[in-house]
């Protein structure tokens, strides 16, 4: 019996969610008093696992890992979860812990519940809940086999820092040759991407061209955030589509959502609504969003926006 | 080249959802459903693979009678041939399982998924399918060629794209991005008449396990009112001290 969970890391580190997951896999752990044992790969430095509650660490360094085969990782993760005797395998939803998580499932022959955002509700039967209809409702789904596999929603659950003796294992399971080859990565260095960010700068079609985008990028930089649009903008060239959030785009579910001359139509919000506080800054005060906000700003986002990069340059200064 | 795309019969992106029989089943009173935009992507994206490689495409959904309509808009926007295979699509293990069968009866190559279905957000079918055919599988996709059985992808990663290689037979889960917006056809009348009369094949499910049970929906809590700023300075002391997110 254990609970395994897969930490993911990017160029030596772990990810945020990789820490989150090792959170959620340790209460879940003490919820069925049972073990657990966080499966990583490449990195050196596992303090950082110990430090949020990973009793036992494998270190993957088989050759098959340097690919970019989700099969291959798949099979990489069923490995481990067999060696541990693994009664549930948590992954996290990154587009690689997405990409992962239902091939390792059916691998597994174990049931699958995706964007879980709690620890289960029961044990037995094993009760998870989980997002729905784009963030319009939860679901509360039971796994029925002996095996589980959860993908857990980002920044749902939290990180709960858990300090434990743990021992650190190598493990390289025989792997097969990926079929699946990478040729190119294009990446834009230097920025926040809208999966990592605690804040997030998003604007709608209210910037009225692909021309007034300065102000909001002051914005994302003073506030260190990552730049996010709505649909249209995206459809009209205005910005590149991997800004797009909403229910056709990417999830955000962030700290802070800052919308711009966004209406806040449904499908824009069923992408926005799991981040934690929403800032809406808009001319029209029946604009939707603002039944979705926390807080609002009724007015002219070319008159409000730079005024609020300069107060907060001010307020960044004072306060570090 | 014979291509087969799934489609997932969802609610239309505007709806209100409900729930009925004490929260354990989705309202669909009043609800119009339609074609998973992610699939609505693919089907697009497969008719340049009809037009300019001379692909057979053949449109696929696991559901009840009611789905019909969406495969007929399916076959409508251009498809040659639909199959639905009667069952009710609750899990997806079970619903990848019903999709393997026709794949391997139908000998497809190339199966084109959708990222998710927008209505239980699963993200699980496209490649559980892929794991039980032992088919090469990539997801996030936002661009496809396929070279004779070469395939290569463009896949969305955080902060930027990735490029892969692989071949046929494979299963792609793909997203917005692989066609341009303005692509998406709407179906003409000619298309609508045509599809009248194109095979849409009935089958009944295979044997397979349902792993998971949807028990019962909840609503996210009400939330409280908008706080209503009127200057920045006011804005940035209630996010510094009152919301704690800066
Ligand atoms: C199948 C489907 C899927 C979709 N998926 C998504 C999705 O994933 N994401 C998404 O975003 N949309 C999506 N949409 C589109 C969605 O329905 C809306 O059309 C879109 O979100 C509107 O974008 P917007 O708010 O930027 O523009 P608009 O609705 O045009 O809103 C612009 C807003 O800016 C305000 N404004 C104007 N001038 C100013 C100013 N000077 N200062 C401040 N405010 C100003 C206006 O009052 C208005 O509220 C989808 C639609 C469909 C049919
Ligand atoms: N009932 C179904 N019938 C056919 N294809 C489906 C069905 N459910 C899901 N799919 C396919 O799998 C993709 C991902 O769906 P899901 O895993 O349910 O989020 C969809 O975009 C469809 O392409």
């Amino acid at each position: 019996m254990s609970i395994l969970v897969f930490a993911e890391s990017s160029e030596g580190k772990f990810k945020k969610v990789a820490l989150e997951v090792t959170s959620y896999g340790k209460k879940l752990a003490e919820q069925m008093q049972t073990n657990l044992v966080v499966v990583t790969a490449f990195v050196e430095d596992t303090t950082p696992l110990a430090k949020y509650g990973a009793g036992k660490i494998l270190i993957g360094n088989s050759d098959g890992l340097k690919t970019s085969d989700a099969m291959v990782y798949a099979d990489f993760l069923v490995a481990a979860a067999n060696q541990e005797n693994a009664d549930v395998v948590i992954i996290d939803s990154s587009v690689n812990g997405v990409f992962v998580a239902p091939l390792v499932a059916a691998k597994l022959q174990a049931g699958y519940a995706s964007n879980v955002v709690a620890l289960p509700n029961s044990l037995s039967p094993f009760v998870v809940k989980r997002k729905a209809f784009s963030n319009k409702a939860f679901n509360n789904t039971e796994i029925k086999t002996a095996t589980k596999v959860i993908g857990l929603a980002k920044n749902s659950f939290g990180l709960f820092e858990n300090p434990t003796e743990s021992s650190v294992e190598t493990f390289s399971p025989d792997l097969p040759d990926g079929r699946v080859n990478r040729t190119s990565v294009e990446t834009a260095s230097g920025i926040v991407t809208i999966a990592d960010a605690d804040i997030i700068v998003s604007a709608g079609r209210g910037l009225k061209s692909g021309d007034n985008w300065g102000m909001v990028e002051d914005l994302v930089e003073v506030l260190g955030a990552a730049i996010a649009c709505s649909k249209p903008v995206s459809d009209l060239g205005w910005r590149s589509h991997t800004e797009h959030v909403g229910q056709t785009g990417k999830q955000a579910s962030s700290n802070l959502y800052i919308a711009i001359g966004i209406s806040g139509a449904i499908q824009h919000l069923a992408g926005v609504n799991s981040s934690k506080v929403k800032v809406v800054i808009n001319t029209d005060a029946e604009a939707p969003f603002f039944k979705s906000a926390e807080y609002g700003m009724i007015g002219d986002a070319f008159e409000i926006v730079p005024k609020l990069v300069d107060k907060l340059r001010t307020f960044k200064a004072e306060n570090g | 080249m014979k291509v087969l795309v799934c489609i997932s019969n969802v609610p239309d992106t505007t709806s209100k959802i409900n729930f009925t029989e004490n929260d354990t089943k989705f309202d669909t009173n009043g609800v119009q459903f339609v074609i998973n935009p992610h699939d609505e992507y693919t089907l697009t994206r497969a008719m340049w693979f009809k037009e300019k490689q001379g692909a057979s495409i053949t449109v696929v959904t696991i559901g009840n009678q009611s789905s019909e309509a969406t495969l007929r808009k399916a076959l409508a926007i251009g498809a040659d041939d639909a199959i639905r295979v009667n069952a009710e699509a609750t899990d997806g293990y079970f619903v990848a399982q019903q999709l393997a069968e026709v794949v391997k009866n139908g000998g497809y190559e190339l199966v084109l998924a959708g990222r998710e279905s927008i209505d239980y957000n699963g993200g699980m079918v496209p490649g559980m399918l892929a794991s039980i055919l032992d088919y090469n599988f990539v997801n996030a996709v936002i661009g496809i060629e396929v070279i004779d059985s070469k395939v290569v992808v463009s896949r969305e990663i955080d902060g930027g794209k990735e490029i892969m290689e692989s071949s046929l037979p494979m299963v792609l889960g793909a997203q917005k991005g692989i066609v341009q917006e303005t692509e998406l056809r709407i179906p003409n009348m000619r298309g609508i008449m045509m599809a009248r009369k194109k095979p849409l094949t009935v089958v009944e499910p295979v044997e397979a396990e349902e792993m998971t049970v949807a028990q019962n929906f909840e609503k996210p809590e009400a939330k409280s009112a908008c706080k209503i700023v009127e200057s920045v300075d006011e804005l940035i002391d209630l996010l510094h001290n009152e919301a704690k997110v800066i």
